[in-house]
């Protein structure tokens, strides 16, 4: 189990090394400066702003530094934002990012099961067909068309909702239900796949011959073996809500990171940029680890493989 | 008396393999004949092929071009002055403007997909034909890129190489050959054990050959079935850009572009948020049956 981890560990190092990497320089290619304003800055002044944020090195001697001091845990000042470190900027977005998405997973993943499960048990029947056909449209209507379509009815007519900003629990409502609904789609096809398979397994067969209720088979039994391919989706889940958070920040108009990425990789604000996609790439790598763990824990045949 | 009984029904069998010899059921007969009993996917086909026959013809047929302006008609109600679908800020007709949206977001999404394809097949092909330690590396090397934040590398290709229309093919089509060349590999792994192939190389058909007869074509259903469910995520992967302000460019436009220029004035025109949006979604919605109908007609143990 240890080497399992270690050797999963020893993968993790080098992708967030390369993310790094492809990032730093895919960056430094885009045409266009942080200090590139509408006014053409004189030379001599942009010489000395980009001496002072040490730009005026060659790009490996930059790439080098820069990697020290992400490994001290320094991310460099915004090179936008000035008087802020990325740093803070980080600090102050994530927990709204954060907040929503884990909202939106523990949603997605309650809605997603049930729905997953009540199919699966009445396979080929109204239900699964209605369960179904919801998630086929959870797939194929984007976020930023239900979204402005549920700002609509929920916050400009009905009013129960604001329409947007950070104001108090209420106001991460909708861009939570955004998030979640096309996760809600793919979790509960991945249940519903996973509990037609279990229950037609042999020892679902010898619990119903032994007599136990339909209640204790469907959720003792099947349901715990159903979920490990959900266990395996938490990485991609991560990655999705990163996805949607994009959309649903600017649509919302949430102060949260993904907005910073978007507005950063638009005015090259390459610390920022960097920062942001640090935090993200460890967070999906960190969670496809824990997923391939609890898998390996949850089915022995993971490890040997 | 049982021998005499018996003989009819032999000689149906005779000939039915007599039959066989001359013209037989193959896989992809039997797949076809199984795609076009379910009936979501050949109603999906069915408007799928409407969609590119307008996506295509259609920009011709309408009588406003769709980046002609007319100041007279600004946010025209659909059904007024002859605008169908009614038109948008500046007064452009909304039915040439999802028209040509819709071809460029099904260009994008084969295109897209045909690079994915190509990258994906290669990759998986070579490493699960050579095995050993080139597997070993190239494999790795995808679950490394497998972890990475797409999205994040889209976005800095668009704001690396400018948002040139053929970029974004190339962009898209370059993170999303990652599943096509896992699966690719398993299928060309276990296809190279398979009996047919020892026996076709105990016959002495050359490796070319081999792949060639035995293997691609066995590989194709997995592959065809992928292909078209990609497609659907690439177009909105390229809508996800164009709402972010990274796709195409006005004056031209996609369905992604159309749809979050509508829902900004979705107060103002509810128009031209709901008919992009309708017609992204059926196309969507098509794809994925397709792709579903397709996997049950070529592997029906999968479900």
């Amino acid at each position: 189990m240890l080497r399992f981890f270690l050797r999963r560990l020893l993968v993790a190092i080098p992708t967030l090394f390369l993310v790094i990497t492809a990032a730093f320089f895919m960056m430094r290619a885009a045409p266009g400066s942080p200090f590139e304003t509408s006014r053409k800055l004189p030379p001599e002044i942009l010489a000395h702003v980009e001496a002072k944020f040490g730009m005026n090195r060659p790009l490996v001697v930059q790439y080098v530094s820069y990697l020290g001091g992400v490994a001290h845990g320094d991310f460099g000042p915004s090179l936008k934002y000035q008087d802020k470190s990325v740093l803070e900027i980080v600090r102050e977005g994530f927990p709204t990012s954060l907040k929503i998405g884990l909202a939106a997973l523990v949603l997605a993943s309650l809605v997603g099961v049930t729905l997953g499960v009540l199919a699966a048990i009445r396979q080929n029947h109204a239900i699964d067909y209605s369960v179904m056909g919801v998630a086929i449209l959870g797939v194929c209507i984007p976020s930023f068309v239900t979204a402005p379509l549920l700002r609509q009815v929920f916050a400009s007519q009905l009013g129960w909702v604001p329409t947007g900003g950070l104001n108090g629990p209420i106001s991460l409502v909708l861009p939570v239900v955004v998030l979640a609904l096309p996760q809600v789609a793919i979790i509960s096809r991945l249940t519903r796949a996973g509990m037609i398979e279990v229950l037609h397994s042999n020892y679902i067969r010898t619990a119903r011959a032994k007599g136990l209720s339909e209640t204790t088979v469907v959720f003792r039994h099947a349901l715990r073996a159903a979920l490990a391919p959900l266990v395996a989706y938490l990485g991609p889940a991560c990655a999705g809500l990163i996805t949607g958070s994009l959309v649903v920040e600017k649509i919302f108009n949430l102060p949260g990171l993904g907005k910073s990425f978007v507005t950063g990789a638009l005015q090259r604000d390459y610390t920022l940029v960097m920062g942001v996609l640090i935090l993200y790439a460890s967070l999906i790598i960190a969670l496809n680890l824990a997923g391939d763990m609890m898998l390996a824990v949850l089915d022995p045949r993971v490890r040997l493989s | 008396m049982s021998g005499l009984s018996l003989a009819p029904q032999l000689k149906r069998n005779a000939q039915a393999l007599e039959g066989a010899a001359v013209k037989g059921r193959s896989l992809w007969d039997d797949a076809r004949r199984r795609l076009f009993r379910n009936r979501a996917a050949v109603a999906s086909m069915i408007l799928l092929g409407l969609f590119l026959l307008a996506a295509i013809v259609g920009p011709w047929l309408t009588p406003d071009h769709f980046d002609t302006i007319n100041k007279n008609d600004v946010w025209d109600p659909p059904l007024t002055n002859g605008h169908l679908l009614g038109t948008d800020s500046l007064g452009r007709d909304l039915l040439a403007r999802v028209l040509v949206g819709l071809r460029v977001s099904l260009a994008i999404g084969v295109v897209a997909t045909a690079v994915s394809l190509v990258i994906g097949v290669t990759w998986g092909a070579t490493a699960g034909f050579l095995g050993g330690a080139v597997d070993e590396l190239m494999m790795r090397f995808v679950d490394v890129l497998y972890t990475l934040p797409f999205i994040f590398f889209v976005i800095l290709l668009m704001v690396t190489f400018g948002r040139h229309f053929l970029l974004i093919f190339l962009a898209i089509g370059c993170v999303e050959w990652l599943t096509m060349s896992r699966i690719v590999r398993g299928q060309t792994l276990s296809l190279k054990q398979k009996e047919f192939v020892e026996a076709a190389r105990a016959a002495g058909l050359s490796t070319p050959a081999i792949i060639g007869r035995h293997i691609v074509p066995n590989l194709l259903g997995p592959v065809v079935v992928y292909a078209t469910l990609t497609i659907p995520g690439v177009i909105l992967l390229e809508s996800f850009l164009s709402f972010l302000g990274m796709g195409v460019q006005e004056p031209l436009t996609s369905l992604g572009t159309l749809i979050s220029n509508g829902a900004e004035e979705m107060d103002l025109a509810p128009w031209l948020l709901i008919f992009p949006s309708l017609v992204m979604v059926l196309t969507l919605a098509a794809f994925n049956f397709i792709g579903d109908g397709l996997r049950d007609a070529i592997d029906p143990k999968d479900r």
